[in-house]
């Protein structure tokens, strides 16, 4: 089936089996691999993209799902110059990240969480990640990458 | 982890999802946020041979005032219901419980009515329905029926829906300031829940426990001794009478009837203060 998306602002078209899951159709049809696979079973959130502005795992869903939606992936935060999103920004100074593997998924959902309280307390950041693991266990950085973010204390 | 092969069917309105869960019979299943559908056939344990896609049917999800109770769209995702001012007001153990599935990301997508149908007893919402006195709206080829939830929930992921009909409503009494409370038990937060309890005092007591048998339970014990003035303790002590309770790498019988007892009273400590 033909399934059209528009991806950090670019329309794409690419056909796929109706099963193809929404991570793979952009892994594999689209090229974009910065949208890691972890858990593979709606778990650790490495996945996590935005559809219409809210995160999602999007290893469950089918991209048939998301025909016409306007999605966001990790590739599509910074501006066209280079210039990093205020989060990854803020990851980067904080030490936000160990392996790096959790990371795409981590700054997806706190950009998501951001986008619905822009002034969380530490409790309402852990709480907001709570869809994301971090194998590494870097949660403390990660918490307080995403704090900084949201212009509280770094 | 890829499902198995489907054909997909979009359905335009609920006549259509209907008339295609009428053509293909138990080789479909509807498709609506797909947070409890796609795990199941990511591991094969569900291969439906068609999917009836009923996620962009908007006008399923809404959330309105039906006077003596809250009407719910089948379709209003977990994230509206925790957001919502109206549930904040008149139902209030519905919002909260809705905060507590999954995590933000199922939140975002996953839907009552997809919840509820999955007829999972270790999931959130059908405790918050029962302890509600909710009911469900179905619609088949032959018209509309009410289902109450204690009619609904019939055994291990199955409910009273028949294989052409389809959810389209979710009705919560007014909870007219009834004090509540909900309980949930687990290791990790975005786990199922061990055990849990969901608690709604008020004219109509009503107490249900999440994982504690085959399907979604009231703890028909624990509401009689409500109603004869038991004590929160003495109430409690009876919450897993009849019950079932798994047996698996979290507990044994044993340990979730002693979690349903304590979880059971300190919901209606809380509920009462």
């Amino acid at each position: 089936m033909e399934v059209q998306v528009t991806v950090n602002g670019q329309s794409h078209s690419a056909d796929c089996e109706p099963r193809t899951l929404l991570v793979h159709f952009i892994r594999e049809q689209l090229g974009l691999t910065g949208t890691n696979i972890g858990c593979d079973t709606s778990s650790c959130g490495a996945c996590t993209v935005h559809i219409d502005g809210e995160s999602v795992k999007s290893c469950t869903m089918f991209a048939a799902q998301a025909r016409g939606a306007d999605i966001t992936t990790i590739e599509g935060l910074a501006a066209d110059d280079g210039t990093l999103h205020p989060m990854q920004q803020a990851f980067m100074e904080c030490h936000g990240l160990q392996c790096g593997y959790c990371t795409p998924g981590m700054v997806m959902a706190a950009t998501s969480l951001l986008s619905e309280n822009p002034s969380p307390t530490e409790t309402e950041v852990r709480e907001g990640l709570e869809g994301n693991l971090c194998r590494c266990t870097g949660y403390h950085n990660i918490v307080k990458s995403v704090l900084a973010a949201a212009g509280g204390e770094s | 982890m890829i499902p198995a092969s489907f054909e997909y069917v979009e359905a335009a309105s609920a006549d259509a999802a209907i008339a295609a869960l009428t053509e293909h019979g138990d080789e479909a299943k509807l498709l609506a946020g797909g947070h409890s559908l796609i795990p199941l056939m990511r591991f094969r344990l569900a291969t439906p041979g068609v999917l009836v896609d009923i996620g962009r049917l908007d006008d399923l999800s809404y959330i309105n005032d039906g006077g003596d109770h809250i009407a719910i769209g089948a379709l209003t995702r977990h994230r509206a219901l925790e957001t919502s001012d109206m549930l904040a007001a008149e139902a209030p153990l519905l919002r909260h419980v809705a905060s507590q599935v999954g995590d933000p990301q199922v939140r975002h997508r996953g839907t009552l009515g997809g919840s509820l149908a999955h007829g999972d007893p270790a999931s959130d919402l059908p405790a918050a329905l029962l302890a509600m006195g909710g009911s469900v709206v179905a619609k088949g080829p032959g018209g509309e029926r009410v289902i109450t939830a204690d009619d609904f929930f019939t055994g291990f992921l199955e409910t009273a829906l028949g294989e052409d009909e389809l959810l389209t409503e979710i009705r919560i009494p007014k909870a007219g300031g009834a004090g509540w409370s909900y309980q949930k038990f687990n290791r990790r937060a975005q786990d199922w829940a061990i055990v849990g309890a969901a608690v709604q005092l008020g004219a109509n007591p009503g107490v249900a426990l999440v994982n504690m048998g085959p399907a979604p339970m009231r703890a028909g014990g624990v509401e009689a001794a409500i109603a004869s003035g038991s004590s929160a303790a003495d109430a409690a002590a009876v919450a897993a009478a009849g019950t079932e309770p798994p047996v698996d790498l979290n507990g044994d019988e044993a340990y979730r009837a002693h979690l349903a007892r304590v979880l059971v009273e300190r919901g209606l400590i809380e509920a009462q203060t």
